[in-house]
């Protein structure tokens, strides 16, 4: 009877807030305590707007929210999903989630991916999907891509690249020119992964990229060298900035705003900091990875930021609520607009005034897959010791065989 | 009751408590007590359980699984566990020139010219802040692009240097970084023991024509013998417990290169892609005995020293 009620309550829920935006029917009390890793000013922003928006909607709810680092996040969601779970925590859709689902500290959430929510989010689902459930709900996800210097390419009378090859000519115009290609920091490793993702995904395509990461094709692979081959092509043409290692990603941009380098391989998280370093739009734009193997389809990588009930929560009820509340169009369009990032609603619209959340929506609408990121496809023991592989690789490209049978001995541990 | 209306004479033997009669024996054990119980609940009893965690296959949420020795064998071929080892060794090795360096820094501040007390303090500064800033002071110190050391080798026409992002020279430099503050605290060490130091042993000496350096060795460094002993304490203690260095200034990149067995531990156990207890718990026995062997000594020359007097 209880359930009835809840589920018919629900319904109602949802219907008027796909209706109207606003819910009516209200049956929300208690307290219910939000953990969000969304630190930075934006998101902090964004979240405490519909936080506000949620809780003018359920006078009789009481939501406590705090907000922590987001890397200190990353290692704090152990402790508290076991000892101080909160209703709503934030985290990431892929295998990133696994230990959580498998040690039953998520709760299943696949009644909520049912009917017409379920299509909208469609996109995402094989993403948040462990053992056939669903153990999240999605908020915003964003494309990763190159993000260029447009007057340095127009001085040197170069145009997008659409193949390995123009890149690469492009990339020697460049280097004549004085300049570096590709700025990067490998202090935090994880973006020497975004450009083995990308290579390897062109190289070899989706399915192989997603073999590799959950352990089923062996690293020493003759695929695999193949990637690591092109990655070479570029490392010995002097493609990338020096003394890569000592930076993080914010200390290289830097590079790209002097025009130091031309690009950028990133998440379009990087384009408030560029444009807050001092570029225009009309200097910094965006291309898609170019084409590498002939006839493999264009995957992107779109990691993915979700919601999750932790199963020790006090107010599931509560929390399922906000989980279909932020997964409406209507909310989705308006936190991704202030996220400056993509809706995974299909039904929510982008910012137009947004070029690059234009171009992104464009490129991810026409990919036929979407992985999630290295870190977060491949299970985390092996995403450390890959991506110190792949930091490796760029300063000592000889070391590769060596490396490649480090990531194998890796592999044949993790995955058994 | 005809005894209750009796008087009580002074001599009769006085119905004293369990705790009077015992009172001199039982009251140092009251006073250790606290001490012990907590010393045994965060000290003792983790470093057993360590060694039992370090039996198992264990991700720190769900069940853990015993799988015997097999960390350890693990341990024993990973290249990881041995570039950690090799930097711990030269932690230990270039962390004790704090100490030489500590004493001179006395030597030359141990005089009494207008305001010393400044300049004392001054020396001993980089020690009162906090090892964190040290670390992004350093880091600075360091930067290939706009740091303080490649503008000035780039004067005699050198570098530029990526000392943090270079595999080669990454541990040199953020020991380097070390040393500063730990420099500082030898030379406190030894301030106050130049304080205690005899006048009239140097009177002697310099009547017998002892000076310069036979005056520094012969004389005036006997007499430092406890501050240096505390000295190596400390800095030893300092060199194992490298780790908010190296978390600040490379996060024990590049490629690994700058870790030693605590980061390495912290690492794999607990950091952001690290779900192994029971390999971080092996690491951290094989680093506890390491540990043991200092310790050991230490508790050794104590007790030589008790004896001795």
């Amino acid at each position: 009877m209880r359930s009835i009620l809840k589920a018919s309550a629900m319904a109602l829920v949802t219907s008027a807030a796909l209706a109207t935006g606003a819910f009516a029917a209200d049956k929300l009390s208690g307290d219910m305590k939000i953990f969000l890793d969304t630190s930075n000013p934006a998101p902090r922003a964004t979240f405490e707007g519909i936080i506000a928006q949620f809780d003018e909607m359920h006078p009789d709810l009481n939501i406590e929210t705090t907000i922590i680092d987001r890397d200190g996040y990353k290692t704090q969601i152990r402790n508290f999903l076991t000892a101080n779970p909160p209703d709503v925590a934030t985290w990431y859709a892929g295998n990133r989630m696994l230990p959580y689902v498998k040690t039953g500290l998520f709760e299943d959430v696949s009644d909520l991916w049912q009917g017409e929510l379920a299509e909208q989010l469609a996109s995402t689902k094989t993403a948040l999907t462990i053992d056939g459930k669903q153990w999240g709900v999605p908020y915003t996800y964003y494309q990763w891509g190159m993000y260029y210097r447009k007057d340095i390419f127009d001085k040197l009378g170069l145009s997008e690249p659409k193949t390995w090859d123009e890149e690469k000519a492009n990339c020697q115009k460049i280097i004549d020119s004085g300049a570096k290609c590709y700025t990067i920091g490998t202090k935090f490793l994880w973006t020497a992964a975004g450009w083995f993702d990308y290579l390897n995904l062109r190289t070899n395509g989706y399915e192989f990229h997603m073999a590799l990461t959950a352990g089923e094709v062996s690293w020493t692979d003759d695929r695999v060298k193949k990637t690591m081959a092109n990655w070479r092509e570029l490392i010995d043409m002097g493609a990338f900035i020096d003394d890569h290692t000592a930076y993080s990603w914010q200390e290289a941009i830097p590079f790209l705003v002097d025009g130091k380098a031309a690009a950028y391989l990133m998440g379009n998280f990087a384009v408030d900091p560029i444009k807050a370093a001092g570029l225009t739009d009309d200097q910094l734009d965006f291309y898609q990875f170019p084409l590498i193997t002939e006839g493999i389809p264009m995957a992107e990588e779109a990691p993915t930021d979700t919601l999750h009930i932790p199963s020790g929560a006090q107010n599931k009820e509560a929390a399922r609520a906000f989980l279909q509340f932020v997964a409406t169009p209507e909310v989705q369009t308006s936190m991704n607009a202030s996220l400056g990032q993509l809706p995974v609603n299909n039904q929510a619209s982008v910012n137009t005034d947004d070029k690059f959340v234009q171009q992104g929506f464009e490129m991810l609408n026409g990919a036929s897959a979407l992985a999630q990121f290295f870190d977060r496809d491949a299970p985390a023991e092996m995403a450390k010791v890959g991506m110190e592989g792949f930091q490796e690789f760029m300063v000592r490209p000889d070391n590769l065989d060596q490396i490649l049978q480090r990531l194998e001995k890796t592999r044949e541990r993790v995955y058994k | 009751m005809s005894t209750a209306s009796l008087a009580k004479s002074d001599y009769e033997t006085p119905n004293r408590s369990w705790y009077k009669r015992n009172e001199i024996s039982v009251t140092p054990w009251l006073f250790l007590a606290p001490a012990i119980l907590f010393f045994a609940a965060y000290v003792i009893i983790p470093i057993f359980q360590s060694f039992e965690i370090s039996l198992f296959a264990w991700d720190g949420l769900g069940a853990r699984e015993y799988i015997g020795t097999e960390n350890y064998v693990e341990l024993w071929d990973d290249p990881a566990f041995y570039t950690s080892l090799k930097n711990n060794v030269i932690w230990l090795i270039l962390y004790l020139l704090a100490i030489p360096a500590g004493l001179f820094i006395a030597l030359f501040l141990n005089q009494t010219v207008m305001g010393i007390r400044l300049y004392k303090s001054l020396f001993f500064f980089p020690f009162v802040i906090s090892q964190v800033v040290v670390g992004l002071v350093f880091t600075w110190f360091y930067d290939p692009t706009f740091g303080l050391l490649n503008t000035i080798i780039g004067w005699v026409g050198l570098g530029p240097i990526n000392v943090l992002g270079d595999p080669t020279y990454v541990t040199y430099g953020i020991i380097a970084a070390g040393l500063w503050p730990q420099t500082a605290y030898c030379m406190i060490l030894y301030l106050t023991g130049l304080n205690a130091v005899d006048p009239e042993q140097i009177e002697a000496a310099r009547l017998d024509g002892a000076k310069g350096w036979r005056m520094l060795w012969y004389v005036i460094v006997p007499q430092l013998k406890p501050a240096t002993f505390i000295a190596f304490v400390v800095t030893i203690v300092g060199a194992l417990r490298s780790f908010d260095l190296i978390s600040v200034m490379t996060n024990g990149g590049p490629f690994g290169e700058s870790r030693v067995l605590s980061f390495y531990m912290f690492e794999v156990a607990l950091s952001e892609y690290g779900f192994r207890m029971g390999y971080g718990a092996a690491i951290a026995v094989v680093l506890f005995f390491i540990m043991l062997f200092f310790i050991a000594y230490f508790l050794y020359s104590m007790y030589q020293d008790e004896r001795g007097r």
